[in-house]
């Protein structure tokens, strides 16, 4: 029987077939335009997206303290240019929001961007006014993805947004949980609703979606969106006081972030991971692991391994 | 909410650390030098506590209610908000506060203050004048810029905990329907800091709570002080011997 983590090679190899070729070298981020983005497809599409996003949790809630907006900008700066495409957020996120807009703006409205939101109202009728407010405060003609966050009123809010996206009012529809909550019911929403990605959380300590969520994800064609990659932090936190294993080199890792980045984004079905950062150095070394080479199945098991003994 | 037992306290924190400390900051900024009225305000309390005018009560009522009403527009409504949709309800509780203080005191002059030296009196003055003078240390203390003090009358924290220790302070009786929302205050205040991890994040708690207790002191003990009349109109007016008297009078 196959363990939750254990995911087939040759999948491994396929999966990467599809993407860009990875630099075999570890190289210094700034020389992101001269290196190959590691990028999966959007399966419903087939467009590429690359492999890490930036999410916005907590850490763009700054307010309208301008010194840290201009700091969050400086961030996004930095993930556009070491080739970063997807930025994710949430009515949820109180200022999060404008913040991203305040940075988009002052970046020049980088039309690489891959606009993810979501809609977070328990009234069903209200969904389409609240992504319209959600895509003021960000700047963008439209969104390329929004999703349900957590499932909430999902019946009502999926209806409104498959008919904004028939509609060419946005690009592609999803649904998220986090923590592994109500992974029943996504399932449902999975089997049963024509989404194009679900947003889950997957970590080396958190592999629940492994057994059911992952490869039903692969089934119906959905791209996996990751979100809380460190534990909000916690994991990081947890882990940092030991030295990185020598072996993480053979997958490029240079650091604990990027190890388990590079787990993560190294299934097959997840199409990108999403941590957030306030910090330039931080999402420098997020960046980081959509280069170079990935872990194979054995790897992966011994990241585990690494990271539950510690 | 759905499988609700699995949400932490973390789950509901939409802000870092130091989002909410540049919050003080930029407020203090803003609001300069707004803040001396406000000292001059808590220094005015122990001039009218010592007074203890006719209109005594009035005035601290009046004072009281309008630090609360400030606080939930100047910090909930145009600053908080902004990293914290919840603090739209804070507000709304501010405001009750500051409503429910200006009917008790200030409408009705249900409020009358005394310093008798009794033993909650004393710790009431004390928990007031800790609001004023040392919990405005706290921050720099843990290591928080002065930038960034917190100060009672502008700031939510002092005022709720200064509100705490003037109410003590109250003549005859306890004025329970005033303490509730400062104490939830002090209480969702502790929450935000302890999950922000906090050094101090025990303190304001830990001043509501001994609010509270002092406040059940003082209910008690004032209850056995009215007693005594209390009891002797009761006999007056059930004793068989008065009815009697009545009846021989008709």
């Amino acid at each position: 029987m196959q363990s939750p983590s254990r995911v087939g090679r040759r999948s491994l190899i396929r999966s990467f077939a599809a993407t860009s070729a990875a630099a075999m070298l570890w190289p210094p981020i700034g020389s992101a335009q001269q290196r190959a983005i590691l990028t999966r497809q959007v399966p419903s599409s087939g467009e590429t997206l690359p492999v890490v996003g930036l999410g916005s949790w907590i850490t763009f809630n700054v307010g309208n303290d301008r010194v840290a907006r201009d700091s969050c900008a400086e961030v996004m700066r930095h993930f556009f240019e070491a080739g970063g495409r997807v930025i994710d957020s949430s009515p949820m996120y109180a200022s999060s929001q404008p913040v991203i807009g305040y940075g988009l703006g002052k970046l020049g409205k980088p039309a690489s961007v891959f606009s993810a939101d979501k809609v977070w109202t328990s009234s069903g009728s209200r969904g389409r006014e609240q992504v319209e407010q959600s895509r003021q405060y960000w700047g963008v003609p439209r969104f390329d993805l929004v999703q349900v966050h957590n499932l909430l009123s999902w019946q009502e809010h999926l209806q409104t947004l498959f008919a904004m996206k028939a509609a060419g009012q946005l690009r592609y529809v999803g649904i998220t949980t986090s923590e592994g909550r109500r992974h029943r019911e996504i399932e449902q929403v999975m089997r049963s609703q024509p989404i194009d990605f679900v947003q889950v959380t997957y970590n080396p300590l958190d592999r629940e979606v492994e057994e059911r969520i992952l490869p039903l994800a692969r089934d119906r064609r959905i791209g996996v969106i990751v979100n809380r990659p460190f534990r909000e932090g916690a994991l990081i936190k947890k882990i940092k006081r030991h030295p990185l294993p020598g072996w993480a080199a053979e997958a490029d890792c240079a650091n604990w972030a990027q190890l388990i980045l590079k787990f993560i984004v190294s299934h097959p079905a997840v199409t990108c991971a999403i941590p957030a950062t306030s910090s330039v150095a931080h999402v420098r070394e997020n960046m980081g692991a959509a280069y170079g080479r990935l872990p194979d199945e054995a790897m992966r098991r011994r990241m585990v391994a690494h990271v539950e003994a510690l | 909410m759905s499988e609700w037992w699995t949400y932490t306290l973390s789950d509901f924190l939409l802000f870092a650390p130091r989002t909410y400390y540049r919050l003080f900051e930029l407020y203090n900024d803003d609001i300069w030098p707004a803040q001396i009225p406000a000292l001059m305000l808590g220094i005015g309390f122990l001039v009218l506590l010592r007074r203890g005018d006719a209109w005594q009560g009035r005035a601290i009522a009046a004072i009281l209610a309008g630090c609360w009403l400030w606080v939930a527009w100047a910090f909930h409504i145009e600053r908080y908000a902004a990293i914290n949709w919840a603090a739209t309800y804070f507000a709304a509780g501010f405001a009750v506060e500051a409503l429910l203080l200006a009917w008790t005191g200030l409408i009705r002059g249900g409020l009358r203050f005394r310093f008798t030296g009794h033993a909650i009196d004393r710790a009431g003055l004390a928990l007031f004048l800790f609001a004023l003078v040392a919990q405005p240390l706290l921050g720099p203390l843990v290591g928080r810029p002065w930038a960034q003090v917190e100060l009672f009358g502008v700031a939510p924290d002092p005022t709720a905990v200064a509100t705490l220790g003037i109410l003590l302070l109250a003549a005859d009786r306890v004025f329970w329907g005033l303490l509730v929302l400062p104490v939830i205050w002090c209480m969702v205040s502790g929450a935000t800091l302890w999950t922000m991890e906090a050094p101090d994040a025990f303190v304001v708690p830990l001043a509501a709570l001994l609010g509270v207790a002092l406040a059940i002191w003082k209910g008690r003990t004032t209850a056995q002080s009215v007693m005594p009349s209390e009891a002797r109109h009761l006999v007056d007016v059930e004793s068989p011997v008065a009815n009697d008297s009545s009846l021989r009078s008709e």
